[in-house]
C-alpha cells in the first residue's frame, strides 16, 4: 500500500519536473494568445478567401486530437520537411496552435460585443484602422474575456501530460520513469495528481473571483 | 462678397468664398431593397447652420452618415471643400475612394451621435485628448491643453478624471461634443443628439450647441426633433420625407408658411405640444 517514505523520496524529482510542466504551459499559452488574436483578426478579413481559409484552419485544428497534432509536429514534420523541433518546442507549438483556435473564438466574442457606435466614433474621429484596434476596440474587448482565457489556461495546464508522449520529461513522464525504475507507480502518479490539483484549484478560484469582479463593474 | 480671388481658392480659405463647403449631387442610398435617400441635391455654404427635420426613417440621419463616411452612397457624389469625398481620380477615371483618400477628407468633418459613443475605458480627458494624439499627432501635453479648453467650453472642466459611466447623459453628450470639436473640423454633424436624453438634460446640451453656433464660423448640420431649437439655431430648415428633400427654407418661412402638405402635416404634430409662439 501507500509508502510515505517512498513518496517523500521521489517528491523532489517530481517537483523539479513541475518546472517543465509550468514552462510548457506558459510558453504554450503565450503562443496561443498570439495565435488566437491573429486568427480572430484574419477571420474578420474583408478578403473572403483569407477569411474562409482561416475558418477552415480553425475548424480543422479543433476537430482533430491534440495528441495527433503533437505527433505530427514532433515525428512527421522532421521526416517529411526536414524541420525538426525539440520536444519542448514541438509541445509549445502544438499547445499554442491548438488552444489558439479556441482562444480565437474567445477574442471573437469579445470583439463582437463591442457596440457598433464605438467603431463609428473611431471613424468619425478619423482613427486609422490600426489605432482603432489598438486604442479603442481591443482595450474594451479583451478585459471581459480574461476569465474565459483563464479557464483555457487551466485546461491547457491539465493537458500538458500529453507532452510526455513526445518525450518531454514533464511531471507525468518523470513519474513514469520513477515507476518503471522502482516498480512502484502508486506514489509517483498520486503525487503528480496532487500537484496538478494544488496548482489548478487555486487558479480556478482566482478565475472565479476575477469573473465576479468583472460582473460587479 | 464678390468673386473669390484665385489665391483664396488655392489656399482653400473656406469662410469668405461663395463656394459651398459641402455639395450633395444626386445622392442615393439603398439598404437592400429599401431606398432611404433618393437622388438628393444639397449645397451647404461655409458657416451655414442647417437643421434637418422629418419623420423617423425619412433618411435624415443617413444624410449625415454619408458625409461622415459611415455609409457609402449607392450613387451620386458628395463634395467636401470642393473635392470629391467618396471618389478619387485614378488615371483620369473616377473610382471609389480608398481608405487613404477618405482619411484625408474625413478630418474636415466631425460628428456627435445620438448614443454619445464615448470610449468607456477612458477618462473624460482622455476621451477628448486621444484623437488629437493618435490622429493629429499632437504631443500629450498639447493635446491635453486643447482638450481641457474644449471641456471648459462645454462646462465640464471639473470632470476631467471621471469615466463616462459616472456622468449623466447630458454630461456625456457634452463630452462627445468637446471630443468632436477638439479635432477642429470644418463641418459638424449633430445626429439627434438629444433623443437619448432624459427631458431635463436636453437643455444643457442644446445650450452648448447654441453657443457653438453663435460663434459663427462652424458649418453645422443638425438632424433634430427639437423644433424650437431648430428654429433658433438654423439659417435654413430642410424637411426630408421618404428619402427626398420635400421643402426647405428659412425657419420663419418653413415653420410659419409651409407650402407642402406633407410638411404641414408633419409640423402640425409638433405645433400642438412644444411649438407655440412664432
Amino acid at each position: 500500500m501507500w509508502d510515505w517514505e517512498f513518496a517523500f523520496y521521489v517528491m523532489p524529482d517530481i517537483l523539479k519536473a513541475i518546472r517543465v510542466t509550468i514552462a510548457a504551459t506558459l510558453a504554450g499559452f503565450a503562443l496561443a494568445l498570439a495565435v488566437g488574436l491573429a486568427l480572430a483578426l484574419l477571420r474578420r478579413s474583408a478578403f473572403k478567401p483569407l477569411s474562409l481559409a482561416t475558418i477552415g484552419f480553425i475548424e480543422f485544428v479543433r476537430s482533430t486530437p491534440l495528441l495527433i497534432q503533437l505527433f505530427f509536429i514532433f515525428y512527421a514534420l522532421p521526416l517529411s520537411t526536414g524541420i525538426s523541433f525539440s520536444a519542448f518546442q514541438a509541445g509549445t507549438i502544438g499547445l499554442g496552435f491548438h488552444y489558439g483556435t479556441y482562444l480565437s473564438e474567445v477574442y471573437r466574442s469579445g470583439i463582437d460585443a463591442i457596440p457598433r457606435g464605438q467603431w463609428e466614433a473611431a471613424t468619425a474621429l478619423n482613427f486609422s484602422r490600426l489605432r482603432t484596434w489598438t486604442k479603442i476596440i481591443l482595450p474594451q474587448a479583451i478585459p471581459p474575456t480574461v476569465p474565459v482565457m483563464g479557464n483555457y489556461l487551466i485546461a491547457m495546464f491539465k493537458e500538458t501530460p500529453l507532452l510526455s508522449a513526445i518525450t518531454l520529461v514533464e511531471m507525468l513522464q518523470t513519474a513514469k520513469i520513477i515507476g518503471s525504475d522502482c516498480y512502484r507507480y502508486l506514489e509517483p502518479f498520486t503525487l503528480v495528481g496532487i500537484f496538478f490539483l494544488l496548482l489548478s484549484y487555486p487558479a480556478s478560484v482566482l478565475v472565479k473571483r476575477l469573473e465576479f469582479q468583472l460582473k460587479q463593474q | 462678397m464678390g468673386m473669390p480671388s484665385k489665391v483664396e481658392i488655392e489656399t482653400e480659405t473656406d469662410s469668405m468664398t461663395d463656394e459651398p463647403i459641402v455639395r450633395y449631387r444626386k445622392v442615393a442610398k439603398n439598404f437592400g431593397e429599401l431606398q432611404v435617400l433618393k437622388k438628393v441635391d444639397l449645397d451647404i455654404a461655409p458657416g451655414e447652420k442647417i437643421a434637418v427635420i422629418g419623420p423617423s426613417g425619412s433618411g435624415k440621419t443617413t444624410l449625415a452618415r454619408l458625409l461622415m463616411t459611415l455609409e457609402r452612397p449607392s450613387s451620386g457624389t458628395i463634395e467636401i471643400d470642393g473635392e470629391l469625398l467618396w471618389h478619387e481620380k485614378v488615371n483620369g477615371k473616377l473610382v471609389p475612394a480608398g481608405e487613404k483618400h477618405l482619411q484625408h477628407h474625413r478630418g474636415k468633418i466631425g460628428m456627435v451621435f445620438q448614443q454619445f459613443n464615448l470610449f468607456p475605458h477612458m477618462t473624460v480627458l482622455r476621451n477628448v485628448a486621444e484623437a488629437p494624439i493618435q490622429v493629429l499627432g499632437l504631443s500629450q501635453k498639447e493635446a491635453q491643453k486643447r482638450a481641457k479648453q474644449m471641456l471648459a467650453k462645454v462646462g465640464l472642466a471639473d470632470k476631467l478624471d471621471a469615466f463616462p459611466s459616472q456622468l449623466s447623459g447630458g454630461q456625456q453628450q457634452r463630452v462627445a461634443i468637446a471630443r468632436a470639436l477638439v479635432m477642429r473640423p470644418k463641418v459638424m454633424l449633430f445626429d439627434e443628439v438629444t433623443s437619448a436624453l432624459d427631458p431635463e438634460l436636453v437643455g444643457e446640451v442644446l445650450t452648448v450647441i447654441k453657443e457653438i453656433a453663435a460663434e459663427g464660423e462652424m458649418t453645422m448640420l443638425l438632424v433634430t426633433h427639437e423644433m424650437d431649437f431648430a428654429r433658433e439655431v438654423a439659417d435654413r430648415i430642410i424637411f426630408i420625407d421618404d428619402g427626398k428633400i420635400v421643402e426647405q427654407g428659412t425657419p420663419k418661412a418653413l415653420f410659419k408658411h409651409p407650402r407642402n402638405p406633407r410638411t404641414r402635416s408633419f409640423l402640425s404634430r409638433f405645433r400642438n405640444n412644444n411649438w407655440k409662439d412664432s
